[in-house]
């Protein structure tokens, strides 16, 4: 199985020494909480973008990117196209100058000081609880596969443990790295780590495309091995049955690009602290256009592995005899029946009772599609590179549940604390309390990861939970930023009628192929879509629109802010910045426009 | 002045391609060892993309540190001073 060598274990040490090395370097310039938590608002635009994507870069991105590239092909890259690059240009030119230029520590806060109060305490609750969540499911998923590569199992067996402790183990080194570097250097240390995640993520990945589309005849080769239907982004999209995904293009453009991905990216605190911490308005509006360019290319990275594990060769049990100077010799491969089972190098799904593949309803083994892109490594990389690509998915578990973390720390500080349980204490003490919350919060963490062992159903129950509060976000910031006559209530009942609306939705239908229960239809079935992406995506877009216009409809009935209360925080209020001092070609906007040809003439390349 | 990215970036992917360099020479030849990878020795080509990477952030880190260290530290801006209300 995985034999790790003093080299493996070298290049992952040098990671962990280098990651606590900067919190420790990074240590003495905190000293005020706008350090701690804002990274002093001083951080070059180059880093902040390149941490804005390494933030979501976590190993849901890594390893359900290669899943969904496995399961659906080259469709999967609308994530990118669609439901991200729109958003990400959307939110540097028109979004940011409201976020920056409000001088808001964070988005609840924004929405504290557009809207009111209660807006604010509603959406930085549910942040607050969505992140520490989040942040656990990460560090099970991250000791799961840790258990499944078997990357400590030889180190435990050296120092005579139990390998049953492997899992807490890979749980508390993860926490307590990530708790050490943010305790001590804040938010500045999150985002020079991610940046280093961000380049080890590329280190590990990049060879194993490489070598992988080697091995299966380069781009031709990889077209002639999959399902013609794989190697498309668009074709099919026109209607629901013709594409692997089953959902159509209005589904897609609407649910995913306008609502879900503008949803994330434009008003997830998790992306956005990263731009908001960059030293002046033109380089945070340039931030999410930078990492706008790496994100056009992670396809490349992130989905080619999956595509490339389908399509490989399926190993399977051989003997070869062979005779020499009249000695028959047999020698036999001997490939256990879940590697036989599988797809490529995707294997089946065994059943951890009876021991035999577990089948789908049309009696096909049902395939472990999150082993795509670690089976890949397993089965291309040689001792010393394998921990480099090791040490590239421990990094990607690392940022994702790091962001997280600073992103907690600063909405609990701010928003809860500051606000509700103790006004107008001195800095020094909300710096003190940031680092606590940093501490508690990975604690809450941990034992969401372990919860999550004891209840089966708890990642799929929180995640869908996290939808139905994520939904209607984007209708909020922007009637927000863009309608001036938009009031606190009507941006509050908007927000639980969105959420509402986004439960109900998915009370009430159910994708083919699924049993009520947590896929849907808990309440009665209505309609059945052809998939769940499909069933999620129209439940994005009946959320968004119910709390669009709920907040019109309220905004219309209650009175209106003054608009000399509304400068600086809504467009037809706020004046142009003067940027005549910039070349054009320097300016955001012309950054923007190289993006979205970058991105069309990619799309089209997939095509 | 804080510390400029660069430097420790360049110096982690210094010694991460320093060693799978060295390893891949030691290890140059060993048909087991690269089978999985095709026979290209995985270890010493991607090791050395690393090392002139690491190299050039290096060196471009060192000249950015002495620019921050050079440069006044930026007097606050009237906005700096804000609090929660």
């Amino acid at each position: 199985m995985l034999n790790l060598t003093a080299i493996d274990w070298l290049i992952m040490l040098l990671y962990f020494a280098f990651v606590l090395g900067i919190g420790f370097a990074l240590k003495r310039s905190m000293k005020t909480s706008k350090d701690f938590f804002q990274a002093g608002r001083a951080l070059p635009a180059w880093i902040c973008g390149l941490a804005f994507i390494s933030a979501n870069l976590g190993a849901q991105e890594v390893i359900g990117m290669g899943a969904s590239g496995a399961k659906y092909g080259l469709e999967t890259a609308h994530f990118y196209g669609i439901g991200a690059i729109p958003a990400m240009i959307f939110v540097g030119i028109f979004m940011m100058p409201f976020y920056y230029g409000s001088k808001a520590r964070s988005v609840p806060e924004f929405l504290c000081m557009r809207f009111d109060e209660k807006t604010r305490a509603l959406n930085a609750c549910s942040f607050a609880v969505m992140t520490v969540f989040s942040s656990g499911i990460s560090m099970y998923a991250m000791a799961r596969l840790i258990q499944a590569l078997h990357v400590f199992d030889g180190l435990f067996r050296a120092l005579g443990l139990a390998p049953e402790g492997i899992f807490t183990f890979s749980i508390v080194l993860s926490a307590a790295i990530v708790l050490l570097y943010i305790f001590l250097g804040g938010l500045t240390s999150a985002i020079y780590n991610e940046v280093l995640q961000f380049f080890l993520i590329i280190a590990g990945f990049f060879p194993l495309v490489l070598l992988g589309l080697r091995n299966i005849g380069g781009w031709s080769g990889l077209k002639a091995s999959v399902p013609v239907a794989y190697m498309h982004e668009w074709k099919g999209v026109a209607h629901a049955s013709t594409n692997p995904m089953g959902i159509e293009i209005i589904g897609i453009g609407m649910g995913l690009g306008f609502v879900l991905g503008s949803g994330y990216w434009c008003t997830d605190f998790l992306v956005i602290q990263t731009a908001m911490a960059s030293k002046n308005m033109e380089s945070a509006r340039r931030v999410p256009l930078i990492a706008a360019v790496p994100k056009m290319l992670f396809p490349f990275l992130v989905i080619l592995p999956g595509i490339l594990a389908i399509g490989l060769p399926t190993p399977h049990t051989t003997t070869v005899v062979r005779n020499e100077n009249g000695v028959i010799y047999h020698e036999t491969t001997v490939v256990s029946l879940q590697v036989e089972q599988g797809r490529g190098l995707v294997p089946a799904k065994i059943n951890p009772v009876t021991g035999k593949p577990m089948l789908t309803a049309s009696g096909q083994p049902l395939l472990d599609y999150d082993m795509a892109t670690p089976n890949m490594l397993l089965h291309f990389f040689p001792t010393g590179i394998l921990g480099l690509g090791l040490t590239a998915l421990l990094a990607s578990f690392m940022s994702g549940m790091a962001g997280n973390v600073t992103a907690f720390n600063t909405v609990f500080t701010y928003d809860l604390y500051q606000s509700y349980i103790r006004k107008g204490a001195s800095d020094r003490h909300y710096m003190a309390v940031g680092r606590w919350a940093t501490v508690g919060g990975i604690l809450l963490s941990i034992a969401t990861a372990y919860a999550a062992i004891n209840f089966n159903n708890i990642m799929d129950t929180l995640q869908l939970v996290f939808s139905f509060v994520n939904a209607p976000l984007f209708a909020t910031f922007l009637l927000g930023m863009f309608w001036k006559r938009a009031t606190g209530h009507g941006a509050f009942s908007g927000l639980i009628a969105g959420t509402a609306a986004a439960m109900l939705h998915h009370g009430l239908t159910l994708p083919i192929e699924a049993h009520s229960g947590i896929h849907g239809g808990w309440i009665a079935v209505l309609h059945h879509y052809p998939s769940d992406m499909a069933q999620n995506f129209w439940g994005a877009i009946f959320a968004f629109t119910t709390n669009f216009v709920v907040a019109v409809v309220v905004s219309l009935a209650t009175r209106p802010r003054p608009e000399a209360e509304l400068v600086g925080l809504v467009h037809s209020l706020t004046p142009k910045p003067a940027r005549a001092h910039i070349v054009w070609w320097k300016r955001p906007e012309a950054l923007a426009v190289a993006v979205l040809v970058g991105a069309i003439a990619i799309n089209i390349f997939f095509y | 002045m804080i510390l400029d990215l660069r430097i420790p970036l360049g110096l982690m992917f210094t010694l991460v391609g320093l060693i799978l360099t060295l390893f891949g020479l030691k290890t140059n030849g060993d048909a087991a060892l690269y089978a999985r990878c095709l026979g290209i020795n995985a270890n010493l080509w991607w090791g050395m993309v690393l090392l002139a990477f690491g190299l050039i952030m290096l060196l471009l880190g060192r000249r950015g540190q002495k620019r921050l260290e050079e440069e006044p530290p930026q007097p606050s801006k009237k906005g700096s001073q804000r609090r929660g209300h």
